[in-house]
């Protein structure tokens, strides 16, 4: 999967056994669309067995669907908000999408991710709720969850389509070790072309992208490897401009996202042969760990980061999400409010409710709607 | 080689063993693992015209049924279905084990094969000419194609309408036919030469047993056929038999609207179903007697072959 992404001209040289086994770890990152068009970059279509071009070409298939389907959906709320003069700034796969980078080439997203001034929150939810979005059956210990802590309000979805929309107002929860002020980072939006939306700048776009890929770890998958495809993706794009890394490594400080940029460019280097000038590896260097835990982050996050083989699933591997799972639930959120959350957690399972739930939950509940 | 020529205990073996089975179904290749002995034997009987392809290398889907847990076999025995190492539903009863890897098998064909418009309906076949049957759940699709398969028909799917984008032609993918509650002894009474499995009761679709895709189903399974009618059938209680020709445009949003992937294929759905509803005669059926349905349908056929 590595050396497919690394170089993609070499996809010709494949046997039909490697494309078996490499379309298989592609489906698990959900990176198959992406391989589908690198392939056909390549020029390779004629080379690649016939039972594996059907495959890519399914896949290609269902990402131009998700991809017409999340503009369409965009455009629904840019149209809903337009009376509002609120600044509507698309992140990630859309963003990615509608700003015309090739990091969006073959992507699969599912939802709308979406980020307005915290102030006008309150404006755009009810708008949206007015005008045919609704929301999930959520418990009330979750929606207050979300709303006490989490830096997105609950996902909505319009009443007669399928895609999830999520509303964030800061790119990381309010709780969480790395929080900044999400104001430095609407200062600096700018239009995406011919659009109403807005997007971030460059430099936080990438960051946002190291976010979503150290901070947002998920049990099952670990840390997400389409998100380091993004982080190098956007690297090799932007990164074009030789005065964007100096502007990049600048912006880190300022937002605190040092260490997160330390391990994004050593990892987009190492694992996806991402071109990082030494100047920027050496501007980084300082933000970096301690030599113990830089060895131990240097074994853990390329386990848990690759994709694996299907049928022989490691224990190490598996660890090594769960270790750094741990982590990213530790950076989220103070411990008081961690063990307070996960007892709660703990009790729902066994079927106590009432605690998480005070008497007036069922009026409030009531009128939110 | 087909699956009946192994012994049922070399089968089970080679279903338990590290790289399981390769089998060809339709278009798909399918990889097979269970250790599940239970279906392994009835796998063997009802799957038995398949052939393996062990020398394909590339397959469609990894399949495996595994028990929930080591000591299942024998507490509360619950089996979980795989599709590439993933688990797509929940746990469950270890008696369902052949009608869950049958809808699995469903799941993961419709959720990645968009290379082909998959429309719902049952697909039969006479002098290479395509009858569609699409339906919605309840409306005795599956009853009336398991009897005209048994009837002179070739039978191509009773759920999946797998149309090849580029050529515009319907491929087979004969499948066990899923009867539920009194269709079974219906199918049992009308066609006493169909095999069908055992009965398996209270499944999510209440009591379920299957028939066996009949074997020239299965050996010519790789021969496609053209849309040439579109019939939409619905079974009424002691209803008398109605074939009436359906104006196009309904028949259009009909097999539209009921395709699993229509909107993801997008255009060129729209321009296949377009071509398959031009170039076939559309009708509507009512019937409550199987015999008199069919001798409706053959009276189409017939009049197609002049």
């Amino acid at each position: 999967m590595l050396a497919a992404l690394r170089e993609p001209a070499r996809l010709g040289d494949l046997r039909a056994a490697d494309w078996n086994l490499l379309l298989r770890v592609a489906r698990h990152a959900r990176l198959l669309g992406r391989l589908a068009e690198d392939v056909a970059d390549a020029g390779l279509w004629s080379t690649v067995p016939e039972r594996a071009a059907r495959q890519l070409q399914s896949a290609r298939t269902l990402v131009a669907h998700r991809q017409i389907r999340l503009t369409w959906e965009v455009d629904r709320v840019l149209w809903v908000l337009q009376d509002l003069d609120v600044p509507v700034i698309v992140l990630k796969g859309v963003a990615y999408m509608l700003a015309g980078l090739p990091a969006a080439r073959g992507r699969l997203a599912s939802d709308v991710d979406l980020m307005v001034p915290e102030s006008d929150l309150a404006a755009v939810e009810s708008q949206l709720l007015e005008r045919g979005w609704i929301r999930g059956a959520i418990e009330y210990y979750d929606d207050r969850y979300y709303r006490r802590w989490m830096h997105e309000i609950p996902p909505l979805r319009h009443a007669e389509r399928d895609t999830e929309i999520d509303v964030h107002h800061r790119i990381l929860p309010r709780t969480s070790r790395f929080h900044f002020d999400p104001a430095l980072l609407i200062a600096r939006i700018s239009r995406v072309p011919g659009g109403r939306a807005y997007r971030l700048a460059a430099e936080d776009m990438v960051l946002h992208a190291l976010v979503h890929l150290l901070l947002e770890a998920d049990p099952q998958e670990g840390l997400r490897f389409r998100d380091l495809v993004d982080v190098a993706d956007l690297l090799r794009q932007f990164g074009k401009d030789p005065a964007f890394w100096d502007r990049l490594l600048v912006r880190a400080e300022q937002l605190g996202l040092g260490r997160l940029l330390y391990y994004g460019l050593r990892y987009t280097a190492a694992l996806l042969g991402t071109q990082v000038p030494a100047a920027a590896l050496q501007g980084v260097a300082s933000q970096g760990p301690v030599l113990p835990l830089r060895w131990l982050m240097d074994r853990l996050i390329p386990l848990a980061l690759l994709p694996e083989h299907p049928d022989h699933p490691r224990r190490r591997a598996a660890f090594s999400r769960l270790l750094l799972y741990m982590r990213a639930h530790w950076l989220r959120m103070p411990p008081i409010l961690l063990f307070q959350h996960l007892g709660s957690k703990a009790l729902r399972r066994i079927g106590v409710r009432s605690l998480s739930r005070p008497p007036i939950a069922v009026e409030e509940r009531f009128q939110r709607r | 080689m087909k699956i009946s020529e192994f012994t049922p205990a070399a089968w089970s073996r080679a279903l338990r063993g590290g790289d399981g089975v390769v089998v060809r179904i339709g278009p798909f290749v399918v990889r097979m693992q269970t250790a599940v002995s239970d279906l392994a034997r009835l796998l063997h009987e009802m799957w038995g015209h398949y052939p393996l392809c062990p020398e394909e290398p590339l397959r469609d889907c990894h399949l495996r049924v595994d028990w929930n847990g080591w000591y299942r076999p024998w507490f509360r025995p619950s089996s979980i279905f795989r599709v590439d190492g993933r688990a797509p539903f929940g746990p469950f009863p270890a008696r369902h084990h052949l009608p869950m890897l049958e809808w699995g098998l469903n799941f993961c064909i419709a959720q990645r094969s968009h290379h082909l418009l998959l429309l719902h309906s049952a697909v039969l076949e006479r002098n290479g000419n395509a009858l569609l049957l699409p339906a919605w759940p309840g409306h005795g699709k599956s009853t009336l194609c398991a009897a005209l398969a048994h009837s002179g028909w070739r039978l191509f799917s009773d759920e999946f309408g797998l149309v090849d984008a580029e050529r515009g032609q319907l491929l087979p993918f004969p499948r066990l036919i899923p009867l539920k509650n009194t269709s079974i002894e219906v199918i049992r009474d009308f066609a006493p030469k169909a095999h069908l499995g055992p009965t398996f009761l209270g499944t999510r679709k209440g009591n379920v047993a299957h028939v066996r895709p009949p074997e020239e189903s299965v050996t010519r399974m790789s021969e496609p056929a053209r849309a040439r009618w579109l019939v939409f059938p619905r079974w009424v209680a002691d209803a008398p038999l109605q074939l009436e020709p359906m104006v196009k445009p309904e028949a259009f949003l009909m097999v539209a609207t009921n395709a699993f992937n229509y909107e993801v294929v997008g255009q060129q759905a729209f321009e296949l179903v377009g071509r398959m509803v031009n170039g076939s005669d559309c009708y509507r059926l009512v019937y409550s007697d199987l015999a008199e349905a069919i001798a409706a349908l053959d009276a189409l056929a017939g009049g197609a072959r002049v």
